[in-house]
């Protein structure tokens, strides 16, 4: 039987999340072995044509023609997975989104006319059917390892989308927030760093985006008690996943 | 005439997306263009406004090969904008985690990416059919790397324990001290896959470059030092922006860096071989004297034996940190916002990388400038293509294409780092 084809796509991104796929030194020389790696620029210059089992997208859209292409790596996918905080929720880039776009433009610049870009930056599954979305600012290489174990054997992934405060209580991490004052978005952030911040004595700054079902306004409530200013609550929701509904709703609250 | 077209849409094995384009005439080289088509992500325009302690964090997402060139840069100017510097002890740490980035990006580089050039294939995997063993000592010597970063910095792809002013909290002294026996392996398996590259058939081709990058009194620059130059120059980083200028060309959507009187010039591996040489270690010298190599290399092809030896100085000084660590009382320094501006410039494993801030008195960015180390070595590697195109015309189109790519990876671009610095323009579509 053939090997199952994968393809890695690059959108506009920082590349961190496929990188993560070449993190796996432990792992690489196996997957290999099972998949036929049939299109990933960053890693070989080889490049065979489609279809493809399972894609992988990295990164947001952010111009006329990734609007394009996307819809040709649907076409081509059996499978179609995005990975990382720019693919599922228009990453750091979305900024933009919230910019008043002609203060933006006013900002000088020498030859603006040679740019070619969106007025946002979008999520891929605003432009096309996505068949699951693995969150984080980067993907967690475990998770990602999982993914594709779960998909090449036809089974639903193990990717628990609860907050990031089931990973601190599982790990037995002491609450920053109740014990030391410390802002965090854990209440609101799906797990699967790895209770990184937390163990590190530092709040979520929310990698994973939204869990399922947030509560924003009852969490930011609490921030303000700890006395974080309207900017700064607002800039706490506004930078990885700033461009999820959920964190892009109370930020705007608190404009 | 005849007129040949030399055209890769899409590089492969590089950071991000670029492409190439050469058409010549006859012998005549009419156009030679190394593309930048990354969309442009606007980091310095959304900057503003924003807390400067959260400059480091969003700026390691410029790139996931190098985070900690940002961080470090990023953390620096805005000390240098508080008025505060950190402690000999977080230094020391920072340069810990700085050695894991050169690691894993070197490694990675190198082995996976560069090394598939001079074999005739297309990548590692193919690679370990044939030499199964060599892709696992550089996957093995990658993942020290990964490692390092993960144990000093909770990550190895946007570390999370690092701040402005050192770090959340004191690596664990138990989990750092483990990493040494890996550290030793790694600093014998870097000089074994740098002498196995060294046997390498390299391209005939030297270039008397510009060669710049930091330099600092006591040990070979990584996180901090002044700027120099092999034909004179010696700045203090803050000086940055009255000696280097960058330009904004129709082609690229990465501004393109040059020395005032307009020529080009060469950051990272190469530049910092050459010009601090003297302050590697005895064992990492031998290393290179046993790949050929002397106290300058000006061939291009060779930066690829250039970053293995780097790797095992950076494998040396992690081990040297490691073996005396203590974690710091105050792993921390404290940084109360006031008005100020400041630089910071590290070397990132493809050279120099600059930040520089203002803020206001709330500690709120007003003005953000980065300048990355792709954007500087573009015009020198559209020079460097232009002169092996004109040595190899003789060459097959394929073979010149090969050639050509190969050139452009002998710098490692990065291409996600060299287009973040555009602001923004506006097509509604």
């Amino acid at each position: 039987m053939a090997k199952p084809k994968l393809a890695v796509w690059k959108f506009s991104s920082c590349d961190g999340c496929q990188l993560s796929l070449l993190d796996c030194e432990d792992e690489l020389l196996d997957i290999a072995g099972q998949i036929d790696i049939a299109h990933f620029l960053e890693a070989t210059s080889e490049i065979k044509n489609g279809p493809y089992d399972i894609s992988l997208v990295e990164g947001s859209i952010t111009t006329p023609h990734d609007v394009e292409r996307i819809r040709k790596v649907r076409e081509n996918s059996k499978v179609l997975i995005t990975i990382g905080a720019c693919a599922t929720a228009g990453g750091i880039q979305s900024l933009r989104n919230f910019a008043d776009v002609k203060e933006f433009t006013n900002i000088v610049y020498a030859h603006p006319e040679y740019i070619s870009t969106l007025e946002k930056s979008d999520a891929i599954a605003d432009h096309v059917k996505v068949d699951f979305e693995l969150r984080g600012c980067p993907v967690s290489k475990h998770q990602l390892l999982e993914l594709i174990t779960a998909t090449l054997a036809g089974r639903k992934p193990y990717v628990p989308n609860a907050s990031q405060c089931m990973e601190c209580k599982r790990a037995g991490t002491v609450c920053v927030m109740v014990a030391k004052g410390t802002p965090c978005l854990g209440p609101v952030t799906q797990a699967g760093c790895g209770n990184l911040c937390p163990s590190h004595g530092r709040g979520c700054y929310g990698c994973f985006g939204p869990k399922e079902n947030p509560n924003p306004p009852a969490l930011s409530a609490h921030l303000s008690e700890l006395g974080m200013a309207s900017r700064e609550v607002r800039d706490f929701y506004r930078s990885f996943n700033a461009g999820a509904p959920e964190f892009a709703k109370e930020s705007t609250s608190h404009e | 005439m005849s007129e040949r077209i030399l055209q890769v849409d899409a590089l492969a094995r590089v950071e991000g997306e670029g492409a190439l384009y050469v058409r010549l005439k006859g012998d005549e080289i009419e156009k030679v263009e190394f593309r930048i088509f990354e969309p442009p992500r606007f980091f310095e325009a959304f900057l503003q406004g924003r807390d400067a302690h959260e400059t480091p964090d969003i700026t390691s997402r410029i790139c996931g090969i190098c985070p900690i060139a940002y961080i470090m840069g990023a953390s620096q100017a805005v000390e240098q904008a508080l008025g505060v510097s950190v402690t000999p002890e977080i230094h020391e740490l920072r340069r810990l985690i700085y050695c894991g980035e050169w690691i894993q990006s070197h490694v990675l580089h190198a082995a996976m990416l560069h090394a598939p050039d001079f074999l005739n294939l297309h990548d590692a995997i193919k690679i370990a059919e044939v030499n199964p063993e060599l892709v696992k000592t550089a996957l093995r010597l990658k993942k020290i790397g990964n490692s390092l970063m993960e144990v000093v910095g909770g990550r190895a792809v946007h570390p999370v324990n690092t701040r402005v002013g050192g770090f959340y909290s004191a690596p664990d002294k138990a989990k750092v001290k483990a990493l040494l026996p890996e550290l030793e392996w790694g600093i014998a398996a870097a000089r074994d896959v740098a002498v196995a590259f060294s046997k390498f058939d390299f391209p005939d081709d030297e270039y008397d470059y510009t060669f710049v990058s930091l330099k600092h009194p006591e040990t070979y620059a990584i996180a901090e030092g002044r700027l120099v130059s092999n034909r004179g120059l010696d700045i203090g980083v803050p000086e940055f922006n009255d000696h280097f200028f960058e330009e904004h060309v129709a082609r690229s959507n990465a501004l393109h860096g040059h020395m005032k009187d307009g020529s080009a010039y060469l950051v990272g591996p190469l530049a910092r071989y050459a010009n601090n040489y003297a302050q590697l270690t005895d064992a990492v010298k031998e290393t290179a004297a046993l790949c050929g190599l002397g106290e300058v290399v000006r061939n291009p092809f060779k930066s690829i034996l250039v970053r293995m030896i780097e790797v095992q100085y950076a494998l040396e000084e992690a081990a040297r940190i490691v073996r005396v660590y203590e974690p710091p009382k105050q792993p921390f320094i404290d940084t109360p916002p006031r008005a100020g501006e400041g630089h910071g410039c590290t070397e990132a494993p493809r050279g120099i990388c600059y930040h520089t801030y203002k803020l206001d008195a709330e500690g709120l960015v007003t003005h953000a400038q980065i300048v990355p180390p792709t954007s500087q070595n573009q015009p020198q590697i559209e020079a460097d293509l232009t002169r092996v195109v004109a040595a190899n015309m003789d060459m097959a189109d394929a073979d010149l294409q090969w050639r050509c790519e190969q050139t452009i990876r002998n710098y490692d671009p990065c291409i996600s780092c060299a287009t973040h610095f555009l602001k923004l323009t506006v097509e509604r579509v």
